[in-house]
């Protein structure tokens, strides 16, 4: 394989990659706090991709610009859907807790089918079609601007965890939930609140990666399997692991598309996927237990 | 709840006796859809009610079912009775073989949802990209009126066979709810560390349990095909074909000979009502099969079959 493809291919799946771990900081925080698998984290993105097209749409705001006014409304939603519809549900058993949102994800998506339409929307802003030259191709920039997003915003979780009070009861309740009560923590605020900045960045996530690319209402689900696959290799609950396993899966997506031809892409993943689940399901790279 | 075997019967004779009402059309499809969902629940409620796995990938076994039959009679030249006992055998082996892969790491809950997701997921691409298997256009088996071909000219035949593989079923979990094997089953999920000291094998009960739950969801994928005579990847393999194979039970009541056909009745007669009320909006039925999904997790986690029961959840 010559490096005249190579390179290229390396480059893009990089960047793709930054997308990935940009949605799966969310997916991998709810995990590793709540220990429950989200099947509605790709619904709730595609909602927010709906969110800020509609913005876009109907008033000309960037999505770039939307991120501050959608964050915080997600952070709600996803408070809100964690406090009375999936705690209540779940009543605590793993196996409901992952089918109420499944659940979830099958109203979401399909309520967005019902509304908008089968149809694919697109935003046209001037910065999306900027490219940067690197010599050997030329790289979007909203590209790069998730990627920078991506790296920005999983240092900014990780601050939240380790210098605030509100991170140190989130890091509590995951270590240990029944203790963290006995001190006074409110145990279920905080799982509706991890869920909620889960939502929150995922919110941040569309925002940042509608510009380059499309929302339809099977659009989460083009992500989803992608973002398990990228916190189940990075190992569940942490944020550096979900970061390079998203780069990883980005680069392994694009080789296995320069090899095997582009519909057969998804399937590098989904193999990568099954293969670290079924030998490594505690991650690749040595998450914390 | 002594209404549940009565009731149970009752819906079955009534399936029985309604296409000698409905001899062909609306009501005959829908009800065959009905008894379809039937199968492919009573399959997840095998392995999910009773063994306590949740699939999120029971497409893989009902795809493989409907694609096997189909390769071998398009491709292949196959006689149709022959593909169908060779798809059921082949939906079986994959089950055994995938789940088997899944047990042995000590995978379980949340982790086998994911990874049969997965294998459904990877088979659906695939299907969708070679040709062989038809790519984005899917198979079409030719038309051969007769009963050698497994092709009826009166939908009431494919009917009562799908009829009868629903009180296969029903008998099938039944034998679970009396058999050694069953018992075996139920004590690996209620307590797999507790059955492995009591000497049961619980890899080996849970994959023999999975061939058992992949050979009926693939007995479903044949007649679908039979009865349509089309499979493509999505309707084969796609996410919809697993979320409605575990919808069926856990509305019905999982673990129960009869929740899988309470649950696969009520869907159909939602999904009609809002046809009728709402109109063919894209998507409107299965967002509210979503809500009544969290809506009976949450009301009533034992399903109708559990509805006059003392809870004790």
């Amino acid at each position: 394989m010559s490096t005249a493809l190579l390179l290229p291919a390396l480059i893009g799946g990089l960047a793709n990659g930054a997308v990935y771990a940009l949605v799966a900081l969310g997916l991998t925080l709810v995990y590793g706090v709540l220990h429950i698998i989200n099947f509605a984290h790709g619904s709730l993105l595609m909602l927010a991709l709906y969110a800020a097209w509609i913005l876009w749409a109907a008033m000309g705001v960037s999505p770039y610009v939307a991120l501050p006014v959608l964050v915080p409304l997600f952070f709600v939603l996803g408070y809100g859907l964690q406090r009375w519809v999936i705690g209540p549900a779940g009543h605590g058993r793993e196996t409901n807790v992952l089918l109420v949102t499944l659940g979830l994800s099958i109203v979401i998506d399909n309520l967005a089918l019902a509304v908008f339409g089968p149809s694919t929307r697109t935003t046209s802003i001037p910065l999306a079609t900027r490219t940067i030259d690197l010599g050997v191709m030329y790289l979007p920039l909203p590209k790069l601007i998730a990627f920078a997003a991506a790296l920005v915003l999983s240092g900014l979780l990780w601050l939240l965890l380790t210098r605030t009070d509100l991170g140190r009861a989130i890091r509590a309740v995951a270590r240990e939930s029944d203790a963290a009560r006995l001190v006074g923590i409110r145990v279920t605020h905080i799982h509706a609140a991890t869920f909620g900045i889960g939502t929150a960045s995922v919110a941040a996530a569309a925002c940042l990666l509608l510009p380059s690319f499309y929302v339809s209402p099977d659009a989460g689900y083009a992500f989803v399997l992608v973002a398990f696959t990228t916190v189940v290799m990075g190992g569940m609950g942490s944020f550096p692991g979900a970061l390079l396993a998203g780069l990883v899966i980005g680069v392994i997506e694009s080789l296995s598309g320069l090899w095997f031809g582009p519909s057969l892409a998804p399937v590098g993943i989904y193999a990568v996927f099954a293969l670290v689940l079924l030998f490594r399901p505690t991650g690749l790279f040595g998450a914390r237990a | 709840m002594r209404w549940v075997p009565r009731a149970g019967i009752a819906l079955l004779l009534v399936a029985g006796a309604l296409p000698l009402v409905f001899p062909t059309g609306f009501v005959l499809t829908a009800a065959t859809l009905m008894l379809l969902t039937t199968i492919l629940g009573q399959s997840w409620n095998i392995l999910g009610g009773y063994g306590g796995q949740s699939s999120f990938g029971h497409a893989l076994f009902y795809g493989t079912g409907a694609f096997t039959t189909a390769l071998l009679q398009v491709r292949f030249g196959w006689n149709a009775w022959a593909a169908a006992a060779a798809a059921i055998v082949a939906g079986a082996l994959v089950g055994a073989v995938a789940s088997a892969l899944v047990f042995r790491q000590g995978l379980r809950g949340s982790y086998f949802a994911l990874v049969t997701l997965a294998f459904a997921e990877i088979a659906r691409v695939a299907v969708a990209s070679f040709d062989i298997t038809g790519g984005g256009f899917g198979l079409l088996v030719p038309l051969h009126r007769g009963a050698a071909a497994f092709q009826f000219a009166d939908p009431r035949v494919p009917y009562w066979i799908a009829w009868l593989v629903v009180l296969l079923g029903v008998l099938l979990a039944f034998g679970l709810e009396r058999s050694r094997f069953g018992a075996r089953l139920v004590a690996v999920r209620e307590n797999e560390d507790a059955a492995r000291a009591l000497g049961i094998a619980p890899v080996r009960v849970k994959t023999a349990a999975a061939a058992l739950s992949a050979g009926l969801a693939a007995t479903a994928g044949v007649l679908y095909l039979q009865i349509f005579l089309f499979i493509d990847a999505a309707n084969g393999f796609g996410v919809a074909v697993s979320v409605q194979a575990l919808l069926g039970p856990i509305l019905g009541g999982l673990a129960t000979p009869w929740g899988p056909l309470f649950g696969a009745l009520a869907l159909r007669v939602v999904a009609e009502l809002v046809h009728a009320v709402l109109g063919s909006l894209p998507g409107i039925d299965l967002a509210i099969f979503g809500v009544i999904l969290i809506l009976i997790l949450r009301f009533a986690p034992g399903g109708i079959a559990a509805i006059g029961a003392r809870r004790d959840v």
